[in-house]
């Protein structure tokens, strides 16, 4: 076991694929010397040579463009999108090219690339450094679409991604980078937790916390609140976003019958809105209250200096569970 | 004047001028062959009349397919009329191990690359939508979206120089060229993977079929100056040809290809030809051009100028015209055959291939779905 950060352990995982396969290609924009502007590909470059952790031009449709080329010769490129909001000039490329290549040719061709997108706010940044697109991504298909919360998963789930063969859509809460854990390096990578599945991180019978990427501590610290006033709640890190792992989430809200999820994209047309929606398909008889959001609100992420005051946090989560017992 | 006419007429004239300066040539309208200083190409008989075939064929079975097209067997064609010297002179400069990425449009180059013409017609008669492996046939699925498979092209091209196969060896060595066309150089996209196949110096020819039109808009609704000038910009040479001409259309391709593979980077190639058709069967071209513009360019046929210098030269004869149209006739037929014979998929395969590893998602839809429809079984 070491105790790493959140990014150290992205940075290690990607070490460890690049050496496990020498077909993984990193690519993005001041990836190289700089390590990236976060420092998740710090001394990749260094270590594995310019041809394999390359410095692109500022250009994110022409980076997943090219990857798709570079996936068609039989490489797998992992690809860094240097904050998520400057991901929508390679929109059409994603939706329009690596999410449907496998489909147009009946399953011929594969595209086995990865796209890290450092997601979410709260580090007190400008405008469009602190957005959740993960909806958009969720929603098309072809797209495999999670998102890491803690350091043992990032180290496990990039892995996971890079050896899939499924195009997938990586999402890292970037306020978390620097938050510490555990991480068992030494583990073979087919011991890890399923990619695509949610995972329950605390037990409790009162109600459920559903939540991913960077709102997963907040629901950790809220059950944890919760306890103290003799509630118990359990938290459920939805990990993978699509396809959603719901059968863990049922069996929760069966047993508790009480719902809240969380996530800091605005709520409507969100993954809570999904999330809901499945529950009380299969759920309805064992609730004991409607399916609750707390999101972020349905306005263009604020400026950094209001920025706690969209955000979910603790209080608010408290908030929720309290409204849905008022049921 | 109509309001079209007075549009044309305020363009200039130029289509119906002298060619533009820069235009690499071998041969001219009136069949003549001519000299370049820089591609100096010589050519067999049994190739002249081999480019004369494919020119023939690929029109017939283009014709064939809006036959079809207006009989309501395929949803939608989009023809290459005009365009067959563009795609046979390229199709064919490019070598076994080459690369191609098409538009939608390049059925001439997929016939030159050896491929069965049937394989595109699944995505326009609605079967499919490609469903082959781009790789086994050096040739990528079609790309509707404009300009997007530039990128493609130039992603694989940087993946050649990845695997060490640039270099000398023209047999071994291996290069990629992406098709675009007028209206393409417009596009973000495009325009990046100049910048990308530029400063890694990927071996990839750009190659842009300039056929006058983007849909509606004429080339003035794209640029202000010659597309291929464009290349210097991003640092690598551009060059025009005759895009009604196959010997320099070939021979321009096979130059750039083969100083791509070898090492020297990119090449932005400009045919300059003519769509004489529309831009696909559900577009009206007499709404935006003039039929003396369309006259003028009939004057520049690429097939015509080909016939008339293998009658000068007198390589081919009455004979031989009359079993290059009988035979191209036969694959029209087939090909008319076949696109009748194709069944409509089944309806639950629809959810296959969407993922290589699946999802539970999709499998509990695809059971849902075959449940539903099982549910009419028996029933009237």
């Amino acid at each position: 076991m070491e105790t790493l950060t959140l990014g150290k352990s992205l940075n290690l995982g990607l070490r460890r694929a690049m050496e496990d396969d020498p077909k993984v290609l990193i690519m993005g924009e001041d990836v190289g010397k700089l390590g990236g502007v976060f420092r998740i590909t710090d001394g990749l470059q260094k270590d594995f040579g310019d041809e394999r952790v390359i410095d692109t031009p500022l250009a994110e449709a022409g980076i997943v463009g090219t990857a798709i080329g570079l996936a068609l010769r039989g490489y797998r490129p992992v690809v860094e999108i240097q904050f998520d909001g400057f991901v929508y000039p390679a929109y059409d490329q994603i939706v329009c090219q690596v999410a449907k290549f496998h489909y147009r040719s009946r399953g011929k061709v594969s595209l086995p690339m990865v796209i890290r997108i450092p997601f979410g706010g709260g580090i007190g940044a400008v405008e469009h450094h602190s957005e959740s697109p993960e909806a958009y991504f969720s929603h098309t298909a072809g797209l495999k679409v999670v998102a890491c919360s803690n350091p043992s998963d990032a180290y496990w789930m990039i892995q996971q991604a890079i050896a899939s063969d499924d195009p997938i859509i990586f999402f890292e809460p970037k306020r978390r980078y620097w938050e510490k854990g555990e991480v068992d390096t030494a583990a073979p990578l087919s011991s890890a937790y399923p990619l695509h599945s949610s995972r329950v991180l605390r037990s409790g019978g009162d109600a459920t916390l559903l939540a991913y990427g960077p709102m997963v501590r907040t629901c950790l610290d809220a059950a944890t609140a919760a306890a103290e006033d003799g509630r118990n709640l359990e938290v459920i890190d939805l990990r993978s976003l699509s396809p959603l792992d719901m059968a863990p989430v049922f069996e929760s809200v069966r047993k508790t019958g009480r719902a809240v999820v969380v996530h800091e994209a605005p709520g409507n047309i969100g993954l809570g809105a999904e999330v809901a929606a499945r529950i009380s398909e299969e759920c309805f008889y064992s609730l004991e209250a409607p399916v609750l959001r707390v999101t972020g609100y349905d306005i263009p992420y604020p400026a950094s200096r209001v920025e706690e005051e969209f955000l979910p946090d603790l209080d608010r989560v408290l908030e929720a569970v309290d409204r849905s017992f008022g049921f | 004047m109509t309001k079209v006419e007075r549009a044309a007429s305020r363009r200039g004239g130029k289509r119906s001028g002298p060619p533009e300066p820069e235009f690499v040539q071998l041969l001219t309208p009136e069949g003549e062959r001519v000299s370049h200083p820089d591609y100096s190409v010589d050519f067999t008989d049994d190739e002249l009349r081999g480019l004369y075939r494919d020119l023939v064929t690929v029109r017939k079975l283009d014709a064939e397919a809006t036959a079809l097209q207006r009989q309501g067997e395929l949803g939608i064609w989009a023809s290459l009329l005009g365009q067959e010297a563009a795609q046979v002179g390229s199709g064919r400069a490019l070598r076994k191990q080459d690369m191609a990425f098409p538009t939608y449009r390049e059925h001439g180059v997929l016939y030159c690359r050896n491929i069965d013409p049937i394989m595109p017609l699944g995505l326009f008669r609605g079967v499919d939508q490609g469903g082959w492996d781009p790789v086994a046939h050096r040739f990528n699925m079609y790309t509707i979206v404009i300009g997007a498979q530039t990128l493609h092209a130039t992603g694989y091209a940087m993946g050649i120089v990845k695997d060490g196969k640039v270099g000398d060896d023209d047999e071994t060595s291996e290069a990629v060229i992406a098709y675009f066309g007028d209206g393409a150089t417009s596009q973000g996209d495009v325009n990046e993977a100049f910048i990308f196949g530029s400063v890694y110096n990927a071996p990839i020819v750009f190659f842009c079929q300039n056929n006058q039109y983007a849909i509606s808009e004429p080339l003035e609704r794209q640029t202000r100056i010659p597309l291929y000038q464009r290349a210097a910009g991003f640092g690598f040479p551009g060059i025009r040809v005759d895009g009604n001409d196959v010997l320099a259309t070939y021979a321009v391709t096979r130059a750039a290809l083969d100083n791509a593979r070898h090492g020297q980077g990119p090449t932005l190639v400009e045919a300059y030809t003519y769509r004489m058709g529309a831009h696909t069967t559900s577009d009206d071209p007499t709404r935006y051009r003039v039929a003396s513009e369309v006259e003028a360019w009939q004057a520049k046929d690429p097939i015509v100028r080909m016939r008339k210098l293998l009658e000068k030269q007198g390589i081919a004869d009455e004979a031989f015209f009359a079993a290059v149209d009988e035979q191209a006739k036969v694959e029209a037929v087939a090909l008319r055959e076949r696109v009748l014979s194709m069944p409509d998929p089944d309806p639950a395969t629809m959810f296959d291939h969407v993922y290589p590893t699946g999802s539970p998602l999709i499998d509990k839809q695809r059971a849902e779905f075959a449940t539903y429809h099982a549910s009419f079984e028996g029933s009237h």
